[in-house]
């Protein structure tokens, strides 16, 4: 059986998940296939550029026909073809890329490129019939780390980018603190875990909230915090608990993204928040978000883990959006490392 | 040198630096490669926040006096990766290279490239920058 709605096919290939997903109507999720290339990566402590695209170039296609079958969708019954055309690495991008202008030519059917940050806010649709603009959307993952504001407006939604990191991305403090600590990758998963057993107030890192006001962020001062603790117990042979480093580390991170949304929520007077992208599968920062949006008669929407991290039902789900407004791309359209919203 | 003293260094090197100019970044962890790179860029006139190109690996300013190239190459398997990636074309192209973990990519550094190693000094928060 098939729900009804328009049938977009959704690809993502921004960074080391190869995925392909189908939606009816933008927000039923028929199928949601992911190959995750963490395995191949954890040996390097991260994403190897080349790799990911060569395993990308490997798996695309199989996961795009698996999507369609776990979807009883046929290729003629799609509506259009939605893809993340950026940010990312502009090798794996480009492979999602290429695969959807190639189905898009043959089957004749539009082509709608993807910001991948809007596609991670779109991920809180999936999930949350009642959800619509005007929303506030905390964005943490391994690339990003964004305040947008998400309105309705006369040409469809609106979003507006509030406050960005200046330095490095939540998900990426916690891979580079990971290293450090000698934990695996990916960082996030290993210190929330090591975390739960450790002493959050054993050690003050320093939280960096810049100007009064600023919704941007900075993580590279409390990720060098905890560099220059480690060396110097290091140095002085005295011995730290890792636990209580991957603590107060996650403690410091969680209170500065805290702020700084109870201070957008404030500016702007949203009274729903959404939480999404990768570090949003963190359980210490669902709970405490959770704890600060009662506290404050806020509505706090997250996805659940699996529509968190990268996939492509919420890809097709901002595809969705686009396919509404008619809002297509042609195959000219490019891969970006940096895209604005 | 202080966290200070490194930004203003970085700046100071800036001025000297024309199109086609490589510095080659080593250090641990926190040693204060971005720091530098940063301050090179805000040298340069770089007006837009420098973000960690860890994730994309490279991240391009047009802003300032000279194109701004940033590249962490941490990621990087091998120099034959990076050859992949077109990293010659910045070196011997219209701007400014800064390349965290640059001993990755040895190899493929121009011959007049600067290096400048980072490490942790005596004190904590200080750091100790070798120039070659």
């Amino acid at each position: 059986m098939r729900s009804e709605g328009a049938l977009i096919l959704g690809i993502e290939t921004s960074c080391d998940e190869t995925a392909a997903a189908v939606t009816a109507g933008g927000r039923t999720v028929l199928s949601n296939v992911i190959a995750s290339q963490i395995d191949v990566h954890k040996v390097f402590g991260g994403v190897v550029p080349e790799i990911a695209s060569r395993h990308h170039l490997e798996a695309v296609n199989g996961i795009v026909s698996e999507a369609l079958a776990q979807a009883g969708v046929g290729w003629d019954d799609l509506d259009a073809i939605a893809v993340t055309k950026g940010p990312g690495l502009v090798g794996a991008v480009l492979i999602g890329l290429a695969t959807a202008k190639g189905l898009a030519f043959a089957l004749g059917k539009p082509l709608v490129g993807v910001h991948h940050i809007r596609a991670h806010i779109c991920a809180a649709y999936l999930e949350h019939e009642q959800l619509a603009p005007p929303f506030l959307a905390l964005v943490v993952s391994g690339g990003h780390t964004s305040l947008v504001e998400v309105t309705a407006g006369a040409a469809g939604t609106q979003v507006r980018l509030l406050g960005a990191t200046r330095d490095d991305a939540v998900g990426e403090a916690y891979d580079k603190v990971a290293r450090v600590l000698g934990l695996g990758y990916p960082g996030g998963p290993e210190i929330d875990t090591l975390a739960k057993r450790g002493d959050p107030a054993a050690v003050s890192f320093k939280r960096t909230l810049l100007e009064d006001g600023s919704l941007d962020f900075s993580f590279s001062g409390i990720k060098t915090g905890v560099m220059n603790y480690v060396h110097t117990q290091k140095q002085a042979d005295k011995p730290f608990h890792a636990a209580d480093v991957a603590a107060s580390f996650q403690q410091a991170v969680i209170d500065v993204l805290s702020e700084k949304t109870r201070l957008a929520l404030e500016q702007t007077g949203h009274r729903r928040l959404v939480l999404c992208g990768g570090v949003a599968a963190n359980s210490a920062l669902r709970a405490r978000m959770q704890k600060d949006c009662d506290g404050r008669d806020v509505t706090l929407f997250v996805p659940s883990p699996v529509y968190c991290t990268d996939n492509a039902a919420m890809v097709a789900c901002a595809g969705y959006e686009a396919f509404q407004n008619g809002d297509f791309d042609n195959l000219e359209l490019d891969a970006y490392a940096q895209l604005a919203l | 040198m202080t966290e200070e003293e490194l930004r203003r260094y970085g700046a100071s090197v800036a001025a000297g630096l024309s199109a086609g100019a490589v510095i080659a970044l080593t250090g641990e962890l926190g040693a204060g490669k971005t720091t530098f790179a940063q301050a090179v860029a805000a040298g340069l006139g770089v007006r837009e926040a420098v973000t960690s190109p860890t994730f994309t690996l490279v991240q391009e300013y047009r802003s300032g006096r000279l194109p701004f190239y940033h590249f962490d190459v941490y990621r990087l398997a091998s120099s034959e990766d990076a050859e992949e990636l077109g990293i010659e074309e910045y070196f011997y192209g219209d701007g400014v290279c800064v390349v965290e973990w640059a001993e990755r990519v040895e190899a493929l550094l121009p011959p007049d490239a600067m290096r400048v190693h980072l490490a942790y000094g005596p004190d904590e928060g200080a750091r100790d920058v070798v120039i070659s």
